[in-house]
């Protein structure tokens, strides 16, 4: 059961980011909802290369006889947390323009394309 | 093969021969059309628009609109526009929400079968 | 030169991914050449991909091992599962990779004189590359996580396109915003599927998942990711709202590129749905949510955009329901995928159609979004309400679109008939219904057409428009050879569907085949 806890975390994360991206109407928290997702996803990447007791996945490092975790998912992660901050950095900047354009952050001013 | 002969698994399409049979059709229309009118005389009173004795509307102002086109069909069809324009309401929540709420029917329905 | 072309694959991704980050340094040179240098490597992108396509088509599938002494060597050192990133090209990957490169040359070619008043050309230019080259990648890997970095790259660079005006004006940045939260979500759904994928079966090779696919529970939770977020974002109703937005914001040539992209996208369902599961799913229940997705996109996509008043918006609920006949052609196919008399009479027919349609697609509305933008270009404005008497000044343009317009609407003998054909008549021995309800959208899209031909280019000259001129060369040239592809593809459908469709339909179905091009033997 205690094996488990990573994923149960990894719904409440992703459950709290769609969470404020249905009913948050700040744009600013439309954006920290979808890195909420993001560090789900990634959570849950890292928690299924874990292993008991495994040491750092560095092969010229690791003493005799002991087990490594595995390395791909935390490859997989540091991909996908790069490529989140280049989505975070855009969806910020674009937020910055549309404040300067419209004035506002609420998702319910933001409706000219509509229709 | 004859490349121009398209099979639809049920019946076939030759895009040659319709072709030709068009160009046939558009030269008899043409042929027929250039025979004439005899009794039609240019520039006469003969060619103008007749609205009842009113006087002709300038040319510049006839142009219809695009918002009046098709007005009997959305008037018509009320009912069905009025909700769906209403559903595209531009609020990036609702984007986010119809996404769930897709997903949940496709996991209902995969769920379920 | 033949130890160069073997490496063809890599280079069709690695040329535009080079020249992406050259042209801002050749920008600070010469301001002039960078749309030459984008246009040039496009085109030589483009005879890569036929060269590829030719080879694909007449040998069977490519495959390109990256990092490994030989470039067809997927299993080293006795392994039984591939380590290396692969590209995998088989004749439905090559096939969406030839409407990637041609569309993506085009869009050079027209932007050239398009985008010439504006600043920060390097920039639009490093990420109209980018964007292709992400394509490219989507459409060539067998590797599923592989497919996730370039899906990010392509939402990435497309939402710095569609935002790329936004210094006028604030719409542009608000298509970008709800473009951008939408792809964000699906590429993390997507990454989420592709950890359960991992967890499951150790392997991120599509080709190795799907030999030992098992359809579990988790794969059920994975499917259903998949299915949801790759069908929007091809634009499927009822998840369609960012398509108008984004279309009518970008750039014309960037709208081109974004219609091709969403069929990258409808890309990846089929591969995934085909390749990956194929038979292990509940063929019926999946082929007809890809149906039902398909009506709705049909037609709720047609009869919106019979009462828009902006030109691109229009095309844009177009194209929504364009999507929605290749989701129903291949749809059909995979509800019958476990019947093979069923495959056989009309099923493989009607993915034909699906198939077909998508190419069609890219060349009509492509080229109706080019006359769009010309208009925009001439008249300043999308409103179809202050247009007016266009077609005595913009001749050529003026052709282009009953072209392009014919073509959507299914009139023959241009292309869209002949795939709309054979949508019809496969899909009315699966069920009468949806042929019918085919039909209808087709006579709708007329009619919205129609509408559009009366309000811009039909009329009276107006007095503001007197002086409008013909749209540049280069405009005029891109246009021009995208209504010769629709004229040639309309005479002589056979021609397509016999040498590069129906490979690509054959590619889709034999999963066998898709697996043992990585692993061997069959």
């Amino acid at each position: 059961m205690i094996g488990n806890f990573p994923f149960i975390a990894v719904i409440i994360l992703i459950g709290l980011g769609v969470y404020s991206l249905l009913f948050k109407k700040n744009l600013i928290k439309i954006a920290i909802g979808l890195t909420l997702i993001e560090s789900g996803v990634n959570l849950f990447l890292i928690a299924l290369g874990f292993r008991k007791g495994a040491v750092a996945p560095i092969y010229t490092q690791a003493p005799e006889g002991v087990k490594m975790v595995l390395p791909t998912p935390q490859a997989l992660c540091l991909t996908s947390i790069v490529i989140g901050v280049a989505t975070t950095a855009l969806i910020l900047s674009i937020v910055m323009v549309i404040y300067q354009k419209y004035g506002t952050i609420n998702t319910d001013e933001i409706r000219r394309l509509r229709g | 093969m004859n490349i121009a002969l398209l099979e639809t698994g049920s019946g076939y399409w030759n895009t040659l021969i319709w072709v030709v049979t068009a160009l046939i059709i558009g030269v008899c229309v043409l042929w027929l059309r250039n025979r004439g009118e005899s009794r039609y005389k240019k520039d006469t009173d003969q060619t103008k628009p007749f609205l009842s004795g009113n006087p002709e509307v300038s040319k510049e102002d006839s142009h219809v609109g695009a918002s009046h086109l098709y007005w009997g069909f959305t008037e018509a069809l009320k009912n069905y526009y009025e909700p769906l324009v209403k559903m595209h309401t531009g609020n990036i929540n609702d984007y986010s929400g119809w996404i769930v709420l897709v997903m949940a029917i496709i996991f209902i329905i995969i769920g379920v079968s | 030169m033949n130890s160069i072309l073997l490496h063809a694959p890599a280079l069709i991704i690695a040329l535009p991914l080079l020249a992406a980050f050259i042209t801002p340094i050749l920008g600070r040179f010469n301001r002039k050449t960078i749309s030459w240098l984008a246009t040039c490597v496009l085109g030589l992108t483009l005879l890569l991909t036929i060269f590829v396509a030719r080879q694909v088509l007449t040998h069977g599938p490519i495959v390109y091992v990256f990092g490994a002494t030989e470039t067809g060597l997927t299993l080293p050192f006795g392994y039984t599962m591939p380590i290396r990133i692969i590209f995998q090209i088989d004749a439905m990957g090559i096939f969406m990779g030839l409407i990637t490169s041609l569309v993506a040359f085009l869009a050079a070619i027209y932007s050239i004189s398009y985008m010439e008043q504006h600043t920060g050309l390097d920039k639009y230019y490093t990420l109209l590359l980018l964007l292709a080259t992400s394509m490219f990648g989507m459409e060539l890997t067998g590797d599923i996580f592989n497919f996730f970095v370039f899906f990010e790259i392509a939402s990435i660079s497309s939402v710095a396109l569609i935002a790329f005006r936004s210094t006028i004006s604030g719409e542009p940045a608000e298509a970008g915003l709800k473009y951008m939260v939408v792809s964000s979500i699906s590429a993390l759904m997507v990454l989420f599927a592709i950890g359960l994928f991992y967890g499951q079966y150790d392997a991120l090779n599509m080709a190795t998942i799907a030999s030992v696919m098992q359809f579990t529970q988790l794969d059920k939770i994975a499917l259903i990711l998949l299915v949801t977020v790759l069908a929007m974002k091809a634009g499927s109703v009822p998840m369609h709202m960012w398509t108008p937005d984004a279309y009518s914001e970008a750039p014309a040539a960037i709208t081109m590129i974004l219609v091709a992209a969403s069929q990258a996208s409808l890309y990846a369902l089929f591969r995934i749905v085909f390749s990956i599961y194929n038979v292990t799913l509940n063929t019926v229940t999946v082929g007809w949510i890809l149906i039902i997705l398909g009506v709705l996109s049909m037609f709720i996509g047609v009869t919106m955009a019979i009462i828009q008043k902006d030109i691109k918006r229009l095309m844009a609920y177009h194209s929504i329901s364009q999507t929605g006949y290749m989701l129903l052609g291949v749809g059909v196919g995979l509800a019958v995928l476990t019947n093979p008399v069923a495959l056989e009479s009309f099923g493989i027919k009607a993915m034909e159609g699906g198939i077909f349609h998508i190419i069609n697609n890219a060349l009509y509305k492509g080229l109706l979004f080019l006359t769009a933008g010309a208009i925009f270009l001439r008249t300043d404005t999308r409103d179809l309400n202050k247009m007016g008497g266009l077609a005595h000044n913009m001749t050529y343009t003026t052709i282009f679109y009953i072209i392009g317009a014919a073509a959507i609407a299914g009139i023959p003998p241009f292309n869209g008939f002949a795939s709309k054909l054979i949508i019809y008549e496969s899909v009315y021995r699966f069920n009468p219904l949806l042929a019918i309800i085919a039909m209808l959208v087709s006579v709708l899209t007329l009619a919205s057409f129609v509408k559009v031909f009366h309000s811009a280019f039909l009329g009276p000259r107006l007095e503001q428009y007197k002086s409008v001129q013909e749209v540049p060369k280069s405009m005029i040239i891109a246009m021009a050879v995208l209504s010769c592809l629709i004229v040639f593809f309309g005479l002589f459908p056979n021609l397509i569907v016999k040498y590069i469709v129906h490979p690509a339909v054959m590619a889709l179905i034999n999963q066998a085949h898709y697996t043992a091009t990585i692993l061997g033997g069959i």
